[in-house]
């Protein structure tokens, strides 16, 4: 479905990836593990658009997304949760799910979108006419996948979602994880949380220093002992 | 004391005051919201605003008087007009500059200011020019007399902010206009061109300008620096609101029109604006980020 080839990007002269090459198949979930400082985000922002690639491609099902301009790569059914949720603090939980459903092609389907949503997450129905900033970091994460998810995505990135949460919030989150899964969804997932993620994703990567390192089976990545000693701590 | 207070406070000519002020402060509230849009949005000080707003004024008075166009679609021509300027401003300017150094801003729009000025002196001349329409006045009770032009501009102008409030709450564009005043980089993700949206907010700055360009022509002459008398009291109203807050803006438009009117009541005229601009001063020492700054 999503196929990174070579792909190097970075920040003005800084390269943060170099030479990056992920495959995720449909229906797969897919992790990118690895250090602080790895390019882990780099990577899902070259994805999405955010930083322009300095080399090599990526393509949604068979279509170049380098070629195409950054706002119209949601369109190609790629949502991205960004690092920190990124909520519109000062808006309620239904306008930043508005926002998600922004681009043309998307609005038709609001109302059957929103219902999905909530469905899948009752707590944001409760909260629907609340300010987004004044919710706990577990609520804010599933808004933010929520309005991620407003433009009925094929495949889903989250950057860290379990980052700056509290422990039991973090159970929460891979719990959502779980959840989106079993609606058939794609999902390119990047954590520093080794040992949780490890439980939801089919296959991962280990990305450090900016180049992909080993890729395997979670089970095969949990087994390693190289990376049970570094990531894992056990 | 009480005979003072009763002298004063409830005169008729008080309650009138209070109602002048209170129709000054719609167009006071409709030139900040212009203005607070385009800064909350694009991050941007549009310094040269009061400028836009004195071409929209030569815009109807040329339609309307040298070329006999009725006043009604005078002004919907004024109002694209300035809209237009609004997005030309954007585009061959703002876009330029957008990300500088703030001080970098100022002067590029600051120099507009001046540029505006001087192509006005040098197209128009110096002389007052009047729209030549008077509405009269009209009687609410028994001995308050209003203007109609400031009764009508009351009415456009509260009708315009209560539109751009639903446009702002209710639709697709005007969610993602207040998105992207909070978190400019993730808009890409949501599939928002911004540069686009950045075009479409300084259209809408610029319409609002010209709208209120269309209602103080009404009451007011216009010449290349009528912007003066009027453009530092919105800047003072926005900040005061705490710039880009725009319900902050909207309530400050009242306080600041009424602040006018009350001291001009007690004095002369001129000691209104003496007033609003010393109370302006202390809440800037007090509140420096405006009396409804938001905490973060």
């Amino acid at each position: 479905m999503l196929v990174i080839d070579d792909v190097t990007a970075g920040y003005g002269d800084f390269t943060a990836l170099r030479n990056a090459s992920i495959e995720v198949k449909a229906g797969e979930a897919v992790a990118v593990i690895g250090p602080n400082g790895a390019g882990k985000s780099t990577l899902m922002r070259a994805i999405s658009g955010m930083i322009p690639l300095k080399g090599g491609t990526i393509t949604m099902e068979g279509q170049s997304i380098s070629s195409i301009p950054a706002h119209k790569i949601v369109e190609t059914g790629i949502a991205h949760v960004p690092e920190n949720r990124r909520l519109f603090a000062r808006m309620s939980v239904e306008e930043n799910l508005r926002v998600g459903c922004y681009a043309k092609p998307f609005r038709a389907a609001f109302d059957k979108r929103l219902e999905f949503v909530y469905e899948l997450f009752p707590r944001m129905k409760e909260r629907r006419n609340q300010l987004a900033g004044t919710m706990s970091g577990g609520e804010q994460q599933m808004c933010a996948i929520g309005r991620a998810l407003m433009s009925d995505p094929k495949i889903l990135l989250m950057d860290e979602p379990s980052a700056g949460l509290a422990p039991v919030i973090v159970q929460q989150v891979f719990e959502l994880i779980r959840r989106i899964r079993a609606e058939g969804l794609t999902v390119l997932i990047v954590e520093q949380n080794v040992q949780q993620v490890l439980k939801v994703v089919d296959r991962a990567y280990l990305l450090e220093a900016g180049t992909i390192r080993h890729s395997g089976s979670s089970a095969e990545l949990l087994g390693s002992e190289d990376i049970r000693k570094a990531y894992i701590g056990v | 004391m009480m005979e003072i207070i009763n002298e004063y406070v409830f005169s008729v000519f008080f309650v009138e005051t209070l109602l002048n002020g209170l129709l000054y402060g719609g167009v006071l509230a409709l030139l900040s919201l212009g203005l607070n849009l385009i800064f909350g949005v694009i991050d941007v000080v549009w310094i040269c605003y009061a400028e836009l707003v004195m071409l929209g004024m030569y815009t109807i008075y040329f339609m309307h008087v040298r070329y006999g166009i009725p006043l009604i679609p005078s002004s919907v021509i004024c109002v694209l007009m300035v809209a237009l300027l609004g997005y030309v401003l954007h585009r061959i300017i703002i876009a330029h500059v957008l990300g500088k150094a703030p001080i970098n801003q100022l002067l590029a729009t600051g120099g507009v200011l001046f540029f505006l000025q001087s192509i006005a002196t040098l197209m128009f001349g110096v002389e007052f020019l009047s729209l030549g329409v008077s509405l009269g006045s009209f009687q609410l009770t028994e001995d308050i007399y209003l203007s109609k032009s400031q009764f009508v501009a009351f009415i456009v102008a509260a009708a315009a902010v209560a539109g751009m409030y639903f446009f702002l709450s209710r639709s697709y564009m005007g969610a993602a206009i207040r998105a992207i005043s909070q978190d400019r980089e993730i808009m890409i993700l949501m599939g928002v061109d911004a540069n686009r949206l950045y075009g479409i907010t300084s259209a809408i700055g610029g319409g609002l300008a010209g709208l209120a360009a269309c209602l103080l022509a009404l009451q007011f002459d216009v010449h290349p620096f009528v912007g003066i008398s009027f453009g530092p009291i919105v800047f003072m109203v926005c900040v005061m609101g705490g710039l880009g807050n725009l319900v902050g803006g909207f309530i400050a438009a009242f306080v600041f029109a009424e602040l006018i009117a009350i001291g001009g009541y007690f004095a002369d005229l001129e000691w209104g604006t003496v007033l609003a601009f010393c109370v302006f001063v202390i809440t800037m020492f007090i509140r420096p980020e405006g009396l409804f700054a938001r905490k973060s």
